[in-house]
């Protein structure tokens, strides 16, 4: 039996969704999708569907996270929790190898990169960017045997936003939050009806086609298309927040001294939340871990943030030292010499930095304030 | 020459290659220069003056050192370790025999093609010499493609001067100037006192044509970059190796970033026209 | 080797006096006397009077602190063409360092009391005089600064 055609689209009930769980399963994923747990909605394994978050939505905004009941019984009916995927392609705490030393010398093994294929099920059309701008770091260069392991066995099944939260702002960040054909390996929009709970799928690879396989399906009516479609534009239309990125390269880097960055480091505690709810900020460190007789050890590589002092520190000290110059290298970072960097944004607009930020600190804002002053007279930027 | 080694870097980015310590010498009270080479006998990786690797103290960690040998040399590795911290403490106090881990080289070269024809200013401050040996000898290996030579290096006092019997060979060939210069010194001393900048106004070299190579703690090099671009020196031909907190070494962990670029990648030499802004920025 | 030039060639040779009117010079010559040291000989010596300003013609002099505690230290050295110090221009004229030949040392002293004198009656070359010493002293002092950054301390 093969499944359906790339490309072609098709229309799966509530009622299957189980039997869709079960193909994923049965074609060797294990799945990880967004789960209700310390009235969060999280990413977590998913065994049946009453994993799923159903009827359940979440109101973000700058500072603030609830979930709240639906009026219906929507199993992707929020929009971003506190993690994000890069937790399964970018552990936060990672061996990396082991090296054993001998009488004459020492043999590093590498660390296994075998482990499970993952399906993550509920990938927003921002977090699919955020795994792309990841990818350009893990693997644009020296790949990262990890991360190209686990990103090479990956399945992502997009989930298209039915709804917009007030921290979202994927429009003005080019992401969202329509899921473009062939970016995920499967694309679903739930709708939901009175009468009627199903959703439409959209095939975007071969693998996604594959784990469609027995899965009761029906071809996609018109009006199905049509309807996913004005769900999509008028979650587009209801976007929470918006940031106005034209020259915001220049806009940033040629103003260091900007006063607003001190403004907001008032206001900043450095305490790292933006950086570990971001999903694409990538910065790690290293540990170096012997075992008590010296004779093994374990390299590990961690999640670290640009706000901890001990990020820049040489023998002379740390180069950024006030609150300031850290979110200046936050914010220039993620929005400017990304570019020069990664030839893209380091933003996708999924609006976790607002929320999770403990004193509400709102990137749009910031670079709102820093584009009222205008920018400086000099025309020609750095590079 | 000793086989090329076999790499498997791409399988493994970020693991150290085991080098056993062929030498180990002090050259001043707080750094020691290591001789290197692979245990398994192949040759040393090719690199080029102004490049770096990552050492590695087995159970210690890792740490970003300039490389100071002579580039056209395979059979061996150099580095001059300070000993400043918990790892490169570790690294200058290994002995000979002794296994290290290595992996690089990173980063970018002095750009040495674009000086051929004309002057060349080294201006070095403290340990700022040691990746700059390795453009000296390169110079010195094709002498005939330059100009006037001017080295110029500033360190805390005479004791701390790098590789002093080498300065003085440098200072008896007649197509180099070398002047040596120190924040302070006792009687014994009958060289120049003072920073590096005060020897630039003797230093022969004719601005328009020239190529300078500044390697020194920050502040000594903004200042020499600033010296030398009021002489006239095209700031795109003056070159600065710059400093941050490394990590991995490949553009991934985000430590070394100064401005746009990462300096385990992009530098750490970078050109004085491209550094400027961002060498005047606070706390970059 | 040629006889030694007069001291008003030697005094319209040096690169601090380029640009004074000829006139100026000339009034400067008979405060002006030529000097030779012999290395390690000390040329000045903290607290004593500054009766005399200095200009390095050849040679190299440190310039040293004296903390009676501890090793005297070479804090700058300078070379021909420069300065050697202004303490005879500062009351109460004294000494603030010692100044010590490194080098066989030839230098120019111009009598201090007499300078000042002049200076006094040619306020306009006197002005000019000053905006001459000033960014020797502006340069001594940013250069002390940088030295006390300690820049390549351990």
């Amino acid at each position: 039996m093969s499944g359906p055609e790339v490309g072609s689209r098709h229309e799966l009930e509530r009622g299957a969704f189980p039997a869709f769980l079960a193909s994923l399963e049965r074609h060797g994923y294990s799945v990880v999708g967004p789960t209700v747990r310390d009235q969060a909605i999280v990413y977590g394994e998913i065994h049946r569907v009453e994993d799923l978050p159903i009827g359940w939505t979440d109101r973000p905004g700058a500072g603030s996270y609830r979930i709240e009941r639906r009026a219906d019984a929507a199993l992707f009916g929020y929009n971003v929790g506190p993690h994000s995927w890069k937790r399964y392609l970018y552990p936060a705490h990672e061996r990396l190898w082991t090296a054993e030393r001998d009488a004459s010398s020492f043999t590093v093994r590498p660390e296994p990169t075998d482990g499970p294929a993952l399906a993550l099920l509920g990938v927003r059309a921002c977090e699919l960017a955020a795994i792309q701008v990841q990818d350009r770091v893990f693997l644009g260069g020296a790949p990262d045997p990890g991360y190209r392991a686990r990103r090479q066995r990956l399945l992502r099944i997009a989930v298209q936003c039915g709804q917009a939260a007030a921290t979202c702002f994927c429009v003005s960040m080019g992401t969202g939050p329509g899921v473009a054909p062939a970016a995920a390996d499967l694309a679903l929009t739930e709708l939901i009806r009175p009468e009627r709970h199903y959703f439409l799928v959209e095939v975007g690879t071969p693998e996604g086609a594959r784990v469609l396989e027995g899965v009761p399906l029906r071809p996609a009516a018109v009006e199905t298309e049509r309807a996913a479609e004005a769900l999509v534009a008028a979650t587009a239309s209801s976007m929470g927040r918006t940031m106005d990125t034209s020259g915001i390269r220049d806009l940033l880097v040629l103003q260091p001294e900007h006063p607003r960055w001190e403004v907001v480091a008032r206001r900043c505690l450095s305490c790292t939340n933006c950086t570990l709810a971001c999903p694409t900020c990538f910065c790690s460190t290293t540990e170096e871990v012997p075992t008590l007789s010296g004779e093994r050890v374990e390299r590990w590589r961690r999640w670290d943030s640009c706000f901890t002092l001990g990020f820049t520190e040489l023998h002379s000290g740390s180069a950024r030292r006030s609150t300031a110059s850290r979110y200046r290298q936050w914010l220039t970072h993620k929005l400017a010499t990304w570019h020069d960097q990664f030839g893209s944004s380091g933003c996708v607009g999924c609006g976790r930095c607002i929320t999770w930020c403990p004193v509400g600190i709102d990137l749009t804002e910031e670079v709102a304030a820093i584009r009222a002053t205008g920018p400086p007279a000099t025309p020609e930027a750095p590079r | 020459m000793p086989p090329e080694p076999a790499r498997r870097d791409d399988d493994l980015p970020l693991a150290p290659h085991p080098y056993r310590v062929l030498e180990a010498g002090p050259e001043t009270a707080d750094t020691t220069t290591l001789a290197l080479a692979p245990v398994t006998g192949e040759a040393t990786r090719a690199f080029a003056p102004g490049q770096f690797n990552m050492l590695y103290a087995f159970g210690i960690g890792e740490v970003a050192i300039s490389i100071s040998g002579e580039p056209a040399r395979r059979d061996r590795l150099v580095h001059t370790v300070r000993a400043v911290g918990k790892v490169s403490t570790a690294l200058a106090a290994a002995r000979p025999g002794q296994v290290l881990g290595v992996r690089g080289p990173y980063g970018s070269g002095w750009p040495l093609a674009g000086a051929d024809g004309g002057d060349v200013v080294v201006m070095a401050g403290g340990v700022g010499m040691a990746p700059l040996r390795p453009l000296v000898y390169e110079l010195y290996a094709h002498r005939e493609r330059y100009e006037r030579v001017e080295v110029i290096y500033g360190s805390r006092s005479p004791k701390d001067l790098l590789y002093y019997p080498e300065l003085q060979r440098w200072r008896r060939r007649t197509d180099t100037r070398v002047q040596v210069t120190v924040d302070s010194a006792g009687r014994d001393w009958y060289g120049d006192v003072g920073v590096v900048t005060t020897r630039l106004p003797d230093a022969r070299f004719d601005p328009a044509r020239t190529t300078a190579f500044l390697c020194g703690p920050e502040i000594m090099m903004r200042l020499s970059a600033q010296a030398l671009a009021d002489r006239g020196v095209a700031p795109t031909s003056i070159f600065l190796s710059m400093e941050r907190n490394m990590k991995c070494a490949i553009a991934q962990c985000g430590h070394c970033q100064f401005g746009p670029d990462f300096l385990c990648r992009e530098g750490p030499v970078l050109s004085y026209a491209h550094l400027k802004p961002f060498l005047a920025t606070r706390e970059l | 080797m040629t006889a030694l030039p007069g001291p008003r060639a030697v005094l319209g040779a040096l690169p601090f006096l380029e640009g004074f009117p000829r006139e100026f010079v000339e009034a400067l010559t008979p405060l002006a006397h030529e000097r030779s040291y012999e290395v390690d000989t000390t040329i000045v010596r903290e607290g004593a009077p500054a009766d005399a300003f200095f200009l390095l013609v050849s040679g190299k002099v440190a310039l040293e602190v004296v903390a009676h505690d501890r090793p005297r230290r070479t804090i700058e050295t300078i070379g021909p063409g420069e300065v050697l110090g202004w303490s005879w221009l500062v009351p109460p004229y004294r000494w603030r360092l010692d100044a010590r030949a490194v080098k066989p040392t030839r230098l120019v002293a111009i009598e201090g009391a007499g300078l000042r004198a002049l200076l006094d009656r040619q306020p306009a070359e006197g002005y000019r005089f000053l905006l001459r010493l000033l960014p020797v002293v502006a340069e001594r002092l940013e250069n002390t600064r940088v030295q006390l950054l300690d820049l390549h301390a351990p």
